[in-house]
């Protein structure tokens, strides 16, 4: 109907749209603040109930396809290793490498992931779909806030399962990695894990474990915002829910490059 | 004729609408405490949102809103504002149940939060409601095992939750059979006379009007504002817009040019 806009003016609208949304998730992002000074004021108004059957979904079921994952991610990185590091003589080195990688990175990344497309998209999809449904009308016109009654659940279930699954996560990886370097480096289990214990330092997993809360608040945060800012016919909800995904995954790979140089500052420093 | 004490709802030319989309202007009306008051109109002439508006969802494009004398459209804060919607039962037009809880739970969320009963207590009051309203039995179901009447109903149960002093009922007897929708009516009417509440109820089952209405008010299609305002009897038999007589008569007739002369 209307004449196709210039390039320009399609430009700008774009660019209007992204900083109307990183305000409107800043602004969010207050809201759950304040919730969750809320939540600590008055623990007994927390929906525990609710809490813990989402931390049934986010964490226990969850946690096979996170093990899954984080095996064969140790496998694959310390079979490509072993192969480069036998050129080199580089054997011994092998636990320190895929173990602290495992560690500090790729286990939190690669749980950050698989719980952003398992409980982010559902996050996003059920306020979405509360919301073509009038529901979330309905609560607000019952004076409950959406925030309270929707996401501090999520949020502390998450905040609680994510770093669990991670250090899961730790665990499994490293033992995949065991298993590449006994087969394939011939090193008995007993020289692997105590090199890996060597190399790991516990400031290490504490990284790692500090990085998947950040992710848990992330992938959360902006999952529900997606949901909530969806449009109120059905697609909206199948779109809120591709949205959710693509948000969290890049959110999270942001805060992680950004975590990883201020982990680096902070040893830094600390020697 | 409006005496001394304060309207439980009152408008003041009020424009109703979504961002720049305006679907009804210049409203006034004064709704006093304690009746019964049905909204008609033509399908999509904005009655729902003419609701949403009153009970504080969305804020009008201009004009005020008082609830007992107190506007909610310039309330301070938005305690303020929830302060005022707590007065409110709402049962929205297509339920609204949370689907994640049961029925009886959905019934008992408001007492649980807002009042200090215990356990045992919400469970007979929730009961009662559900009694009330012809779903003895079905607390344990889902909303999703729940026929749309059923839904409906369940809406309505959990509107009385909290025995609001103002209640919001959009189109609470549609696709109801007629014995159910008597019941509902009965229901309403109980209601009234037990906690003297001022309800509001969108519409189109005539028997329904002629039973429980004190006042009609009726929007035309088009942003038309009111067309008829009056009590059921003086509307049917006293009134200029044709419109409105074939409507409340069901008189049968070229709906176009009905529609057409509501816009007039
Ligand atoms: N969320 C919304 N955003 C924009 N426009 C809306 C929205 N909801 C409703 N409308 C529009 O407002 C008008 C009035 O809708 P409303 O739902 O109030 O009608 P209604 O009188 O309740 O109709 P019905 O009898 O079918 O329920 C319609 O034209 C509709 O397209
Ligand atoms: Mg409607």
């Amino acid at each position: 109907m209307s004449k196709s806009k210039g390039i320009i003016s399609q430009v700008g609208e774009a660019t209007a749209r992204i900083f109307q949304n990183i305000y409107g998730l800043i602004e969010f992002t207050g809201e759950v603040v304040s919730g969750i000074g809320d939540a600590f004021r008055h623990p007994s108004r927390v929906r525990w109930r609710e809490t813990i059957s989402c931390m049934n979904r986010c964490g226990a079921d969850g946690m096979p396809v996170v093990a899954l994952i984080c095996l064969l991610t140790g496998v694959i990185l310390a079979y490509h290793s072993a192969v480069q590091m036998h050129k080199f003589g580089a054997d011994v080195f092998l636990p320190a490498l895929v173990g602290c990688t495992m560690v500090r990175e790729l286990a939190p990344l690669m749980t950050a992931v698989m719980v952003t497309g398992r409980s982010g998209s559902a996050f996003a999809a059920e306020i979405a779909t509360m919301k073509v449904s009038e529901e979330l009308d309905a609560l607000t016109t019952m004076g409950l806030s959406p925030v309270r009654f929707l996401i501090m659940p999520k949020l502390i279930a998450m905040l609680c399962m994510v770093p669990l699954l991670t250090v899961v996560g730790d665990f499994i990886g490293i033992a995949g990695s065991m298993g590449v370097g006994v087969m394939e480096l011939n090193m008995s289990c007993e020289t692997y894990l105590q090199l890996t214990r060597q190399w790991i330092a516990p400031k290490y997993v504490m990284e790692g474990v500090l990085k998947s809360f950040v992710f848990a608040w992330l992938i959360t945060v902006s999952s529900c915002w997606c949901g909530f800012r969806t449009g109120s016919d059905s697609v909206a909800v199948g779109n809120a829910t591709t949205r959710s995904v693509v948000t969290s995954i890049l959110l999270v790979v942001l805060g992680d490059a950004f975590l990883a140089k201020a982990f680096s500052v902070i040893y830094e420093i600390a020697d | 004729m409006e005496n001394n004490d304060i309207p439980a709802i009152e408008a003041r030319s009020l424009t109703i609408g979504y961002g720049k989309r305006v679907v009804q202007k210049d409203l006034s009306f004064a709704i006093r405490s304690g009746t019964i008051t049905c909204i008609l109109g033509g399908s999509g002439c904005g009655k729902s949102t003419l609701m949403k508006h009153l009970f504080g969802l969305y804020r009008p494009l201009s004009g005020d809103i008082l609830i007992q004398g107190e506007s909610i459209v310039s309330a301070s804060s938005e305690e303020d504002r929830h302060r005022i919607m707590r007065h409110f039962g709402v049962a929205y037009q297509n339920g609204a149940l949370f689907r994640s809880m049961s029925v009886a739970e959905n019934v008992a969320l408001p007492l649980r939060e807002f009042t200090k009963l215990k356990e045992p207590e919400i469970q007979a009051v929730v009961q009662k409601k559900l009694q009330q309203v012809g779903l003895d039995g079905f607390g344990s179901f889902m909303p999703s095992d729940l026929s749309g009447g059923m839904v409906k109903r369940a809406a309505f149960a959990r509107a009385m939750a909290l025995d609001p002093a103002i209640l919001f009922f959009d189109e609470p007897s549609a696709g109801l059979d007629p014995i159910s929708s008597a019941n509902l009516d009965r229901l309403i009417l109980d209601i009234r006379e037990q906690t003297g509440a001022t309800i509001m109820i969108v519409t189109h089952e005539l028997p329904s009007i002629f039973t429980v209405a004190d006042r009609i008010i009726m929007l035309g299609a088009g942003a038309g504002g009111i067309i008829g305002d009056g009590s059921p009897a003086d509307l049917k038999e006293h009134t200029d817009s044709d419109f409105v007589r074939s409507f409340l008569n069901r008189r049968t007739g070229d709906p176009a040019a009905d529609m057409d002369n509501a816009r007039s």
